[in-house]
């Protein structure tokens, strides 16, 4: 029965499209992408950029250099006071040495669903940063978590290098496409809704808090 | 083949459907709201980068492209889907998609699915066919969340529950959450809305979704989302199955860097959206582990055989022609009676039924051309009106209804010029007795429909060609 189906449906798109098919190509030139895809700013301009998006969506945003992101990790990690049955979770394969010396940090692979949704927050870093967008991309490999990781905490803390960061879309997509096929997730602040009259509302089912750390060389 | 678009098949004509809407001031109220500041929105950040333009020409030329090679694409699609562990099926119709799906659920032993919002669900009328199968359906994207529980219909494909402001959502979680202290601030009921379904998440096995973006390269999918229900839907369950029509296929993953420009800042005003998901079959540990994606036709491809219809199947579901529509803004979306308002919906719901039903839509418009000027993949929606106007009167005209053989009368009357002066002598004589001070205000029977609205000027004593023939008789 589905293959009757896919054949109807084959054999009804061709029908339709005979003909067009080739008066349209000999009469239109191949897609034209002169549409922005490299960047027009520097460094430090992009980084900058990068942090202002994400501050726009309410994320909060530090900067921090590679000798102090241990330091800038244990500030964050130490802000919730409320005594949370799990503290924080951190995906597998970040370095350790960035994390402060705690026993009240649980390793992503030791975490269980219940733990990941009762938790204070996850620690991850990610692929590339976006500064137009104020985007953030997974890959979800080493150091990234899977997906469900960094979607059922409460808050949400990504360690982005600052190499990781280009200014374009079109420029992200030229660092993903070998990792097309991986799972990828676009963060883009904190989870919202704008359902009940257009009012943004942080924090819905995603995490409500979105922490990033910005490793400057 | 039976072809549905969710009610549309038995909905009043827009014009019938309207009126009482005009009528509902709160409900004019709060789509003039949402729709002034998405609008907003929407301008600011398309106007922020200057290659804008680039971007929707490039856009429109990819889905030009993909829909002249659809089978092909569609096929590549199919392969490498299925390669990467994903199940492909595909629905002719409506009825087929719902079947499937209840089937796939049905095998899980579940009674109970998360769904994502999809709009093609409510194309299909899947929650119907999977409650009378006795599956309870959560719709878990808020504004879906406050029209089912509200028991309504979508007025909007991107915000459903865009007519609903917060004291009227209140009412609905109060009752059917049974929080009698509920406030009424969009916090409040946002957090009841995250409490009600933090628990089906974790619970429910299986989900359901639509898909924005089907990658043929790759075998990929991307769905674009907000809340992070979508997220939670495509991670948690160990079953998910999406509806996608065809025309949702791009050919490749580098493709998606232009639509992921596009899409986020026509439809929410957003430089980009909190959560773009893209995910390719079944990633082994992270995620559903069965993943079924059923491929809708359901009047579909006999759109693409219409030279200047086919770029309807370009829309990439942004909803920036309804928010920018002076008709949608007055009515909102239910005058449409379809899952699809506004300017794209009166060219899409009516094709999609061969304008078997619906052929009031292609009249709900006042041709001013804004949707066109904001739509991010350039579909020309008033040429594709008028294109279906003159579909529906060559369609109208060949049945017997005194208008259109009136019609043809008239045809044949100006087509020759004897006929047509001799009418001019007879109309002269016949208008006498309704004729007062050189204007007819009245006139009898059918005719009367004409008149009862406005006036018209008499025929003059003298017409054009007589006054020719008597000033010009050298002039031959």
């Amino acid at each position: 029965m589905p293959d009757n189906s896919r054949d109807a449906i084959l054999t009804s798109i061709r029908s339709a499209i005979k003909g067009s098919q080739h008066s349209y190509d000999s009469q239109h030139p191949p897609i034209d992408r002169s549409y922005q895809r490299a960047g027009s700013l520097d460094r430090q301009k992009c980084l900058d950029l990068f942090a202002e998006r994400l501050r726009e969506y309410d994320a909060d945003v530090v900067f921090t250099d590679s000798a102090n992101i241990q330091n800038a990790l244990s500030k964050i990690v130490g802000v919730d006071p409320s005594p949370a049955i799990v503290p924080w979770v951190v995906a597998e394969g970040l370095p350790s040495s960035w994390l402060p010396s705690s026993d009240s940090l649980l390793w992503e692979s030791k975490a269980t669903v219940d733990d990941l949704n009762q938790c204070s927050g996850v620690v991850t870093t990610c692929t590339a940063g976006i500064a137009l967008t104020g985007t953030i991309v997974m890959q979800h490999g080493p150091g990234e978590g899977k997906r469900q990781t960094s979607l059922l905490p409460d808050r949400h803390l990504c360690i982005v290098q600052s190499s990781q960061v280009v200014e374009t879309v079109p420029q992200a997509f030229s660092i993903l496409a070998p990792a097309a096929t991986r799972p990828l997730t676009f963060i883009s602040g904190p989870s919202a809704t704008a359902d009940i009259e257009m009012t943004r509302i942080r924090g819905v089912h995603g995490p409500r808090y979105l922490h990033v750390i910005i490793v400057t060389t | 083949m039976t072809i549905r678009v969710g009610e549309s098949a038995s909905a009043p004509s827009f014009q019938k459907a309207a009126l009482p809407l005009l009528d509902d001031s709160q409900l004019r109220k709060n789509v003039r709201h949402a729709t002034e500041v998405i609008q907003r929105k929407r301008a600011i950040v398309s106007e922020e980068i200057p290659d804008w333009q680039a971007l929707r020409s490039a856009a429109s030329q990819i889905k030009q492209r993909t829909l002249l090679r659809l089978d092909e694409y569609l096929l590549q699609f199919e392969a490498a889907c299925t390669a990467a562990g994903g199940h492909v099926h595909w629905a002719s119709d409506a009825e087929e998609a719902n079947r499937i799906i209840t089937n796939l659920v049905r095998r899980q032993n579940a009674n109970e699915v998360l769904k994502i919002k999809t709009m093609t669900s409510d194309e299909t009328g899947l929650n119907h066919a999977l409650e009378q199968a006795g599956i309870r359906p959560y719709e878990t994207d808020l504004a879906e969340l406050i029209v089912q529980l509200g028991k309504d219909r979508p007025s909007h494909i991107v915000v459903p529950a865009l007519h609903k402001n917060r004291s009227q959502v209140r009412e609905i979680f109060r009752e059917q959450m049974n929080l009698p202290d509920l406030g009424d601030s969009p916090q409040d009921l946002t957090d009841a809305a995250r409490r009600y379904l933090r628990e089906r998440f974790l619970r429910v096995k299986t989900a359901i979704g639509g898909a924005n973006f089907l990658i043929a390269e790759t075998g990929g999918v991307c769905i674009v989302e907000s809340e992070g229900n979508g997220r939670m839907c495509l991670t948690m369950p160990d079953t998910l199955i999406l509806l996608a029509g065809i025309e949702k296929v791009i050919p490749t993953f580098q493709d998606l860097e232009v639509f992921l420009q596009l899409l986020p800042r026509s439809a929410t005003g957003e430089r980009m959206n909190p959560y773009n998901s893209i995910w390719t079959g079944v990633h082994p540990g992270d995620g559903p582990q069965n993943f079924h994606i059923v491929l809708l036709d359901n009047g579909r491809s006999p759109i693409l055989a219409d030279d200047e219809a086919r770029q309807t199947l370009q829309c990439i579901r942004c909803g920036a022609c309804l928010n920018t529509c002076p008709v949608y803004r007055q009515t909102g979306g239910h005058a449409y009676g379809s899952t699809y308002a506004g300017p794209i919906g009166a060219i899409l719901t009516p094709q999609l039924q061969n304008l078997q039903h619906s052929q009031s839509l292609p009249y709900a418009s006042s041709l001013c051309g804004a949707c066109y000027e904001v739509c991010p993949v350039k579909i020309n929606i008033p040429e594709v009106l008028i294109h279906l106007r003159g579909r529906v009167t060559r369609e109208q005209q060949s049945s017997l209804k005194p208008e259109a053989v009136g019609m043809k009368v008239v045809a044949s009357v100006f087509r020759n010029r004897r006929r047509l002066e001799t009418a001019h002598r007879l109309a002269q004589i016949g208008q006498r007795p309704f004729v007062s001070r050189g204007w007819i205000s009245k006139l009898p029977g059918e005719l009367s429909a004409w008149t009862s609205v406005r006036d018209i000027r008499a025929i003059p004593g003298q017409s054009f060609r007589q006054w020719w023939k008597e000033t010009h008789r050298d002039a031959r």
